[in-house]
């Protein structure tokens, strides 16, 4: 200690991180108290594009909220479109047809390799590598395209509706995404050869940022998270929901609970959802894709219910409660990140600065769905 | 850890209801409710058994309680009408009229927190509620069990209002740092 040194807190001192700031991926502001280049204390400040979605959640109509959804997780906005459907669909009892659920699982599988592409090549920049980040655009710009020729939109997707969805596939759709799995299936050893077996990468993240399993437990977290610390949970094979049982597919799952565990386990996952993209083209049945007799007006029985989904970030769950109106009585969305984050406090405790961004970039954030 | 242990272990709380919900219908399993000052109890069970915490959130009953009054006046309206109708049709006397519906002041409304845990190997999801007089919104925050309920708490008192006694930092998480009122409270005006 120094001479000057009066008492331990004049050894540290407060560095603000954000909420302008590239490593934190939109607007979020860390707190961090520093003793020299170590964290001793950070502390995150949420809700700067805090929205309050659950307030106009219960001052519209049930089908009204729909385009809300895609305006939390802009990365995998169809997994959340998937979960307030789900759950309407449950209190409502409205019946699917099996093409649409097919649909639903082909659009949302690809949107989460989307968003795991982008997760890529961020993290990488995060970390100070950037030409990974055009390749990875490179190969997610195909996927905005397939997605736009169907949905509509390039990102803030609203496409599934109460009973179906909106719009029907066409040839081109199948034979483009058929082309695009062939296509990163060749990238992917690309990849791993230029970033993944990089020794700087692996310097970088082996053995840093250790999260453990009953530190997930603890916080709740959920997603590729939990799966980097060795539990294996993923709610389309926990719970499972949709036609996902249908399909043979692996949960990516790492023991080591560092940051490379959770990079592996997104890379990993990418394969996992071409399988089920692949696996849904070759079994799309004929038919519908909207249920008939869908009322144009709901009035779910009262009660409250819930639905999960798995986003690209780990377990969406929406809780609504219905006094049999036309509208919500209440309506809770449980985003993944928010408790993804919350163990970021405890994890990055006595961690190098650079190593902590390193954790951060590895949990995967996605602000407006954390503030809401 | 199966259903039923858990179910047994939470009843003997002592919680005021244990009620195994149907799934497929709502989507989780166990639904709790406890009275505010056995909540620790409980999410001490869980805990124990190995559950993580997804969600603590709250839900405002304003007007519940008016809503069941004038339910419960139609219901003996209801009823005495159809006794008249059974007497007039049998050709009797019409019987003497029902006795008014009790009035008085009614009892006041709740907000209830509502807690979701789920397990990471077993398809087993808990809802721990618990109901707090409007006016008096005291609930003792589980934040030691579940470190990461923290956050959850702190939203929920930015939203509802509701207190978390124990809480080690109950400022406003998504709101702004000075706010003072609670967007979710169905008496809310902006």
């Amino acid at each position: 200690m120094s001479a000057f040194a009066g008492s331990e807190a004049n050894e540290t001192f407060v560095l603000n991180l954000g909420p302008q700031h590239p490593a934190t991926h939109g607007v979020l502001r860390v707190k961090l108290t520093m003793d020299g280049e170590y964290i001793v204390e950070a502390e995150p400040v949420l809700g700067y594009i805090h929205r309050m979605h659950e307030k106009m959640g219960e001052n519209r109509t049930w089908a009204q909220f729909l385009p809300n959804t895609g305006r939390m997780d802009y990365l995998h906005a169809l997994a959340y479109n998937h979960g307030y459907v789900s759950v309407v669909e449950r209190a409502a009892g409205i019946a699917v047809p099996e093409r649409a659920e097919y649909l639903r699982v082909i659009t949302a599988e690809l949107n989460r390799v989307s968003s795991h592409l982008l997760w890529f090549g961020a993290f990488i920049l995060d970390l100070g590598g950037f030409s990974p980040l055009l390749y990875a655009f490179d190969d997610r710009e195909h996927i905005l395209d397939l997605l736009e020729s169907v949905t509509g939109s390039r990102l803030t997707y609203c496409y599934f509706r109460f009973g179906g969805v909106y719009n029907d596939i066409d040839d081109n759709f199948v034979a483009g995404t058929q082309a695009f799995i062939k296509r990163l299936r060749g990238r992917m050893p690309m990849y791993h050869n230029l970033v993944t077996k990089n020794i700087i990468l692996m310097t970088r993240l082996k053995e840093i940022g250790p999260i453990s399993a009953e530190m997930c437990r603890k916080y709740g977290a959920t997603g590729p998270v939990c799966r980097g610390s060795g539990i294996n949970f993923d709610v389309r094979k926990h719970e499972p929901y949709s036609i996902y049982p249908e399909f043979d597919f692996d949960v990516p799952v790492y023991e080591q609970g560092d940051s490379m565990a959770r990079y592996m386990v997104r890379m990993d996952e990418i394969e996992q959802s071409l399988r089920i993209i692949e696996q849904a083209l070759d079994k799309l049945p004929e038919g519908p894709v909207m249920a008939d007799k869908v009322p144009k007006i709901l009035k779910p029985a009262k009660g409250d219910y819930y639905h999960a989904v798995e986003t690209a970030r780990g377990s969406f769950g929406v809780r609504v409660v219905s006094d049999g109106s036309n509208t919500p009585y209440r309506l809770k969305l449980r985003s993944p990140t928010f408790s993804n984050l919350s163990l970021f406090g405890e994890a990055c405790r006595g961690m190098l600065l650079p190593d902590a961004l390193a954790l951060m970039g590895s949990l995967d954030l996605v602000i407006p769905e954390i503030d809401r | 850890m199966n259903r039923a242990a858990i179910k047994q272990k939470l009843a003997a709380i002592p919680a005021e209801a244990v009620i195994e919900t149907d799934y497929d219908r709502k989507g989780f399993t166990l639904d709790v409710q406890v009275a505010p000052a056995q909540l620790v109890a409980a999410v001490s069970v869980l805990d124990a058994a190995g559950f993580f915490i997804e969600a603590v959130t709250g839900v405002d009953w304003l007007g519940e309680q008016a809503a069941l009054r004038k339910e419960a006046q139609a219901k003996i309206a209801a009823e005495a009408k159809a006794r008249a109708e059974a007497a007039a049709a049998a050709g009797e006397e019409p019987p003497p009229a029902a006795p008014p519906a009790e009035q008085g002041e009614l009892p006041e409304d709740a907000l209830e927190a509502v807690y979701d845990f789920n397990h990471y190997e077993e398809l087993c999801r808990v809802t721990v509620r618990t109901r707090v007089p409007r006016s008096k919104p005291e609930v003792p925050s589980i934040s030691e069990i579940y470190p990461g309920a923290n956050w959850h708490e702190r939203e929920t008192h930015d939203f509802f209002g509701i207190i978390f006694a124990g809480h080690p930092y109950l400022v406003p998480l998504l709101l702004p740092e000075d706010a003072d009122y609670h967007p979710l409270l169905k008496d809310f005006r902006p």
